[in-house]
C-alpha cells in the first residue's frame, strides 16, 4: 500500500462511523466541557490581551484574568459534578450507572468521575502555580524573560532588560496547556487525545525556555524537551495508527472490544499489530509521566525551566498524563492486561529505582527534585498495575499528594539566591552546597522544605505516606507484594538523599555568604501556605479526599 | 474521660506552648516543658490507679473512633498491664530527662530541644496505647523525626552519621514492616476495621510460608528497634552522639517498642511462625547478650559502653520473650521497665561527668570516688542494679528470665547466664577505671552533685531500690499478659521442676 493510498484508507475509514449514522451535527453536552471551555476561552482573550493592550497594563489585566478563569473553570467543574445526577439524564449519551459522567462530542470526550476529579485537580495546582509565577519581588520584572526571542547575551536582550521589560506571555501560553491537559485525561479516542498531547505539550516547550536568567541553559531545556517531546508524540501517533488498523476505531472503548473479542479478518491472528500498538501508545505516554527508561529528559528540562515553570510541569503534567495512561490502559487496553503487565512490572521497578539511585549523586537541588519525581512515576506506576477500582483511586490520591507537595517544593526553591559582595541579590541558589545551614538563618523557608521532603519520603502524618500506602496497598491486595518490597526499598534509597538535604540545611554550618533566602510576596507565600496544609491534612486526615475519589470509575 | 488520648495530648499541648512562647530565650521554655511533662505524669499515675489490676490482662481505657474507613484504620487505644506500666515508664522518664538536659541547650534553640522531647513523649505514649496496626505503624516511624532532629541538632561531634545511620535503619526496618502490615491487612477480614489488632488475632493465613515471611517482616523491624545483634550498629553511634537525655529516651523507651512489638504483635499475631523461629531467635539473642557484654568491656568511650550494655541486655529481654513460659515472658516484661530506670540512671550520671569532663573517654577520668562521692556512689548503684545484684530492681527481672527459660531451654539459660558475668567485668572495671585510684588533678575544682542533679537521679535511685524489694505491684499487673500471650501463641508452662518451684518469688505465682 502505497501512502496516498493508506492515508485514502485512512479517511474512508474515519469517515465510516460518520456516514453510518447519517451526517449530523455533533451533540455537545456544554455543561460538561464548561470547564475546558471557560480556560480556552480565557486562553484566546489572553492572547488578544497580549496583542492590544500596553505593555505596561498587561501584567495587571493577565494575572487576574488567568487566575478568575482558572478559578472560574473549577467552580464548573465543581458545580457540574455536584449537579452531575440531572445533567447525566439530560446529556443522553450512554452511561454507567455506579460512575455517573457523560460521553459527548459523538463520544470524543469523556466526562466521567475520573476526568472531573484530574480536571478538578490540575485546575487547582495551576492555579497556585499561576500565583507563584506571579510574583514580582524576587526580581524585579518577574521570573521569567524579558525578550524571550532574542538571543542570549545579545544588545536586543540588554535593551530589554535596561527597559524593564515584563512580558506577560506566558500566561496564555499556561491557558493553552492547562486547556490541553484538561482534555487529555478526558479523551475517549485515540486522536482527540494525541491533540490533547500537543495542546499541552507546545506550549509548555515554550515556557521552559522563559527563563530569565541562565537562559541558554533554559533554551537547552526547551529544544531538548521540544525534540524528546516531539519523538514521543511520533511514538504515539504511531501506535494510535497501528491499534486503528486492527481495531477499525480510534475509540478508546471500540480497541477495548476489539482486544476482548476479536472478530474480524484483521483482528483474528493479528496480536502482533495490536501488540505493537499497545507498546507504542504506552511509550508515548510513559515518555511524559517521566518514566524509566523515557525518562532522560527530565533532569535536564527540570533544571532549565525557570522553576516556577518546573513546578507547573512537575506537578500538573505528571497528574494529566497518568490521567490518559490511566484510561488507556483501563479503558481501551485492558483485555491484553496479560500482555502489557509484566512490561510495566518492569517499567515500574526500573523506575523506582534508577529514579532513586541515581538521585543520590545530585547535587544540584532541582535536578535531585526531577529524579524524585521519576522515582514517584514509580511509585505510581505500581499502584496503576493493580488493574482495578483500588489502583485507580490509589493513583488519584497519590497524585493529589504528589501535586501539591511539588509545587510547595518548587516554589520554595526560587526563593534561595545567591548574593553578591554587597548583598546584591541574584539568580537561584541551586547548588546543594548553597543550602547549608539554611535552617539557622531562615527556619521557616527550612521547616516548610523539610515537610515537603518528608513528604516526598513518605513518613507518616504527611500526604506522602498516605499516597504511598495506598499505592502500596493496591499493589499487594493483587498479589503484587514484591512490587511493593522493591517500592519501600527504593522509598528508603530515596529517603537518604531527601535526609542529606535536611542534614545540610539543619546540622551543618552555614557557608560564609555567597546565599540569601528573599522574601517572597504574599502569592507566593499563599502558594507555598496551601501547599503545605494539603500536605499536612492529607497525612493526617486523608479520608478527606479518599472519599471524593470512592466513586471513581471510568465511564467506557 | 478518654483517658489515653489526654495522656497522649498534654505534652503535645506543652510543646505547642513551648514554640508559641513569645520569649526567646531558655528560661520559660524549660520551665514549659517540665511543667507539662509534670502534668502528664500526675495524669498518667492517675490512670494508673483508676487501671483494673485484676483485669490486667485485657485492655482498658479503650477508645475507639473512625479515622480512615478507606484503608481500614480507626484510631484505637487501650492497654494492658504491659502497656500500662510502659507509658508509666516514659512519663516517668520524660520529666528526669527534661531536668537533666536544663542547661545542655540555651538561647532561642532551647525551644526546638524542649519541644521535640515533648513531641516524642506523645508518640512514645501513643505507640504503647495503640490498638490498631495502622496506627501503631504511623507512630512507630514518625517516631523517628523527633530523635533524629535531637540527634543531629544537639549531639556530639559526630551527630550527623549517627542521626542518618539511626533514620536510616529503622527506616529499613519500618518499611519492610509496612509491606507485611499491608499484607496483614489483605489476609484479615478487611473492611473498615480491618486494621484492628483485635481483627488481625488469630488468623487463619493462607499459607504457613505467609504468616512466616509476615513473622519474618515484623520482627526484622522489631530487632533494628530493639537492637539485637548483628542489626544492632546503629545504637553505639547515635547513644553516644545523644546528648544524654535523649540517649536515656532512646535506649530507655525507643527501643523498647522493639521488645514490646515483639511480644504484643509477633506473639499473638503470627504464632505457628513465632514457635517456628524460636530456635533462631533464641540463639540471635544468646549472642547478643554474650556479644553485647564482650564488647561493652573493650570499649573507650563510656556511652558506647553503656550502649552495648544495652545491647546485652536486650539480648536478656528477647530471651524471656520467646522462652515461652509465663515467668521469663513476665520477667522479660519487668525487665524492659527496670531496664529503662538503670540504663538511664547510667547515662545520666554519665552525662554529668562529661559535662565536667567534657571527654567521654574512660580512660580521661579516674580517682573520682574521692572528688565527688556522690556522683561515684550513683554510677556504682545504677551499675550494681544493671549488673543485677541481688535487692536491686534488676536482678528479679534477669533472675525470672533465666529461670523460666531454664525450664523450656536449659542449654540457652545456661550460656545467656554467662552475660551475668560479663556484667560484672564491665561495670565493676570501668567502676574501677574511672573512680577508684589516686585523686586526679582535674578534678580538683569539681563540685559534687547539685541540687538539679540530685532531683534527676533520687526518683531513679529510689525506683531501683524499691522494685528490688517489693517487685509485686508491678508484678500483678504484668502476669497476666504473660499468662494472656502463652494461650494466644497456645503453649503451656512445662511441667515445673523442683527447683523451679523453690526458685519462683512469689509475684509469679497466680
Amino acid at each position: 500500500m502505497t501512502p496516498v493510498q493508506h492515508l485514502a484508507f485512512l479517511e474512508t475509514g474515519m469517515h465510516r462511523t460518520a456516514s453510518e449514522a447519517g451526517f449530523s451535527a455533533p451533540e455537545v453536552d456544554y455543561a460538561a466541557v464548561s470547564p475546558m471551555l471557560v480556560i480556552f476561552g480565557a486562553a484566546l482573550l489572553a492572547v488578544l490581551v497580549e496583542a492590544f493592550v500596553p505593555r505596561r497594563f498587561r501584567y495587571a489585566v493577565q494575572v487576574p484574568l488567568t487566575l478568575l478563569s482558572l478559578a472560574g473553570a473549577f467552580g464548573a467543574v465543581v458545580w457540574y459534578s455536584t449537579t452531575g445526577d440531572h445533567l447525566q439524564t439530560a446529556g443522553s449519551m450512554v452511561s454507567d450507572p455506579t460512575g455517573g459522567g457523560v460521553s459527548t462530542l459523538e463520544g470524543a470526550v469523556v466526562i466521567d468521575s475520573v476526568s472531573l476529579f484530574l480536571q478538578g485537580t490540575l485546575l487547582l495546582l495551576a492555579f497556585l502555580s499561576v500565583l507563584i509565577m506571579s510574583e514580582r519581588n524576587l526580581d524585579s520584572g518577574g521570573s521569567f524573560t524579558p525578550a524571550a526571542s532574542a538571543v542570549p547575551g545579545s544588545p536586543g536582550e540588554e535593551q530589554a532588560l535596561r527597559a524593564g521589560f515584563c512580558q506577560s506571555e506566558i500566561y496564555p501560553l499556561l491557558l493553552f496547556t492547562v486547556g490541553g491537559m484538561l482534555l487529555f485525561p478526558a479523551a475517549a479516542d485515540l486522536l482527540t487525545m494525541f491533540i490533547a498531547l500537543e495542546v499541552l505539550s507546545l506550549p509548555l516547550y515554550l515556557m521552559c525556555g522563559l527563563a530569565r536568567r541562565r537562559r541558554l541553559l533554559s533554551q537547552e531545556a526547551s529544544l531538548k524537551y521540544f525534540l524528546l517531546g516531539a519523538f514521543s508524540s511520533a511514538f504515539f501517533l504511531y501506535g494510535a495508527a497501528l491499534l486503528y488498523g486492527y481495531a477499525g476505531t480510534v475509540r478508546l472503548s471500540g480497541i477495548a472490544t476489539a482486544i476482548t473479542v476479536p472478530t474480524t479478518d484483521a483482528q483474528l491472528g493479528r496480536d502482533w499489530l495490536m501488540l505493537t500498538g499497545i507498546a507504542l501508545v504506552a511509550v508515548g505516554l510513559l515518555f511524559k509521566i517521566g518514566a524509566a527508561p523515557f525518562h532522560s529528559w527530565t533532569p535536564d528540562v527540570y533544571q532549565g525551566a525557570p522553576t516556577p515553570v518546573t513546578g507547573f510541569m512537575a506537578a500538573a503534567t505528571k497528574v494529566a498524563a497518568f490521567g490518559a495512561l490511566l484510561r488507556v490502559l483501563y479503558v481501551a487496553f485492558s483485555g491484553a492486561r496479560w500482555d502489557w503487565e509484566p512490561a510495566l512490572w518492569g517499567v515500574a521497578i526500573l523506575t523506582m529505582v534508577v529514579g532513586s539511585v541515581i538521585a543520590i549523586v545530585q547535587t544540584d537541588v532541582k535536578r535531585m527534585l526531577a529524579y524524585s519525581s521519576i522515582a514517584h512515576a514509580g511509585f505510581l506506576l505500581t499502584g496503576l498495575l493493580a488493574v482495578d477500582v483500588s489502583g485507580l483511586r490509589s493513583v488519584l490520591f497519590y497524585l493529589v499528594a504528589y501535586g501539591f507537595t511539588t509545587i510547595g517544593a518548587f516554589a520554595l526553591v526560587t526563593l534561595v539566591r545567591d548574593s553578591g559582595e554587597e548583598g546584591q541579590i541574584g539568580g537561584e541558589a541551586t547548588h546543594l552546597s548553597q543550602w547549608a545551614g539554611l535552617g539557622r538563618r531562615s527556619p521557616l523557608l527550612a521547616a516548610t522544605f523539610t515537610l515537603f521532603l518528608l513528604s516526598f519520603a513518605g513518613i507518616p502524618l504527611t500526604s506522602g505516606f498516605s499516597g504511598k500506602f495506598a499505592v502500596f496497598a493496591a499493589a499487594v491486595s493483587h498479589g503484587a507484594w514484591v512490587l511493593a518490597l522493591i517500592g519501600v526499598l527504593a522509598s528508603l534509597v530515596a529517603a537518604f538523599f531527601y535526609v542529606r538535604v535536611i542534614v545540610l540545611m539543619y546540622f551543618s554550618e552555614p557557608t560564609s555568604g555567597g546565599t540569601a533566602v528573599v522574601a517572597p510576596g504574599a502569592a507566593t507565600v499563599f502558594a507555598v501556605v496551601v501547599a503545605a496544609a494539603v500536605t499536612v491534612v492529607l497525612g493526617v486526615a486523608p479520608s478527606l479526599l479518599l472519599d471524593l475519589t470512592r466513586d471513581a470509575v471510568f465511564l467506557p | 474521660m478518654p483517658w489515653l488520648t489526654t495522656i497522649g495530648a498534654l505534652p503535645l499541648v506543652g510543646a505547642a506552648a513551648v514554640w508559641l512562647l513569645p520569649s526567646r530565650s531558655a528560661r520559660p521554655a524549660r520551665v514549659t516543658a517540665l511543667v507539662a511533662s509534670l502534668i502528664t505524669l500526675l495524669a498518667t499515675l492517675a490512670m494508673a490507679y483508676r487501671f483494673d489490676t485484676d483485669t490486667a490482662g485485657t485492655h482498658q481505657f479503650t477508645e475507639q473512633h473512625r479515622w480512615i474507613a478507606e484503608f481500614g484504620v480507626n484510631y484505637a487505644v487501650g492497654i494492658d498491664g504491659l502497656g500500662l506500666v510502659m507509658i508509666v515508664l516514659s512519663a516517668l522518664l520524660v520529666p528526669i530527662c527534661l531536668l537533666a538536659g536544663w542547661n545542655q541547650v540555651e538561647g532561642s534553640s532551647a525551644r526546638h530541644y524542649f519541644g521535640l522531647i515533648l513531641v516524642l513523649e506523645t508518640f512514645m505514649i501513643g505507640v504503647f496505647a495503640a490498638r490498631d496496626l495502622f496506627l501503631f505503624y504511623v507512630l512507630f516511624e514518625a517516631m523517628l523525626i523527633p530523635v533524629y532532629f535531637l540527634i543531629g541538632l544537639f549531639g556530639g561531634a559526630q551527630r550527623r552519621y549517627a542521626a542518618v545511620k539511626f533514620l536510616l535503619y529503622s527506616l529499613l526496618g519500618g518499611l519492610v514492616m509496612l509491606v507485611a502490615v499491608i499484607y496483614l491487612y489483605v489476609e484479615g477480614p478487611g473492611g473498615p476495621d480491618g486494621f484492628l489488632i483485635s481483627e488481625l488475632t488469630g488468623l487463619e493465613f493462607s499459607s504457613e510460608l505467609t504468616g512466616r515471611l509476615l513473622f519474618c517482616a515484623f520482627f526484622f523491624a522489631f530487632a533494628i528497634k530493639a537492637p539485637m545483634w548483628p542489626v544492632h550498629t546503629w545504637l553505639p553511634d547515635a547513644a553516644a552522639q545523644a546528648p544524654p537525655g535523649v540517649a536515656v529516651l532512646l535506649v530507655g523507651v525507643l527501643d523498647k517498642v522493639g521488645t514490646f512489638g515483639m511480644l504484643t504483635l509477633c506473639l499473638p499475631l503470627f504464632p505457628e511462625a513465632s514457635r517456628w523461629a524460636t530456635p533462631v531467635v533464641l540463639a540471635l539473642a544468646v549472642v547478643s547478650v554474650l556479644y553485647g557484654g564482650l564488647l561493652a568491656i573493650g570499649q573507650v568511650d563510656l556511652l558506647r559502653m553503656i550502649a552495648y550494655t544495652s545491647v546485652s541486655h536486650f539480648g536478656f529481654i528477647v530471651i524471656g520473650v520467646f522462652a515461652m513460659t509465663s515467668s521469663a515472658q513476665s520477667g522479660a516484661a519487668l525487665y524492659m521497665l527496670n531496664h529503662g530506670f538503670s540504663t538511664g540512671a547510667l547515662f545520666l550520671v554519665a552525662g554529668m561527668l562529661i559535662a565536667r569532663r567534657g571527654s567521654a573517654r574512660i580512660a580521661d577520668y579516674g580517682g573520682l570516688q574521692r572528688s565527688t562521692p556522690l556522683l561515684a556512689g550513683t554510677f556504682l548503684l545504677a551499675g550494681l542494679s544493671s549488673l543485677a545484684l541481688p535487692g536491686l530492681s534488676s536482678f528479679i527481672s534477669e533472675f525470672l528470665v533465666l529461670v523460666g527459660t531454664y525450664g523450656r531451654y536449659p542449654g540457652v539459660a545456661v550460656v545467656a547466664a554467662g552475660g551475668m558475668v560479663l556484667a560484672a567485668l564491665y561495670i565493676l572495671l570501668t567502676y574501677q577505671r574511672m573512680f577508684t585510684g589516686p585523686v586526679k588533678d582535674f578534678a580538683s575544682g569539681w563540685r559534687d552533685m547539685n541540687l538539679r542533679e540530685g532531683l534527676v537521679m533520687a526518683p531513679l535511685i529510689a525506683v531501683i531500690v524499691a522494685l528490688g524489694f517489693f517487685p509485686k505491684p508491678v508484678l500483678d499487673v504484668l502476669n497476666p499478659v504473660a499468662d494472656r500471650t502463652l494461650q494466644q501463641v497456645s503453649m503451656t508452662d512445662p511441667a515445673p521442676t523442683a527447683a523451679g518451684e523453690e526458685s519462683t518469688t512469689e509475684g509469679t505465682q497466680p
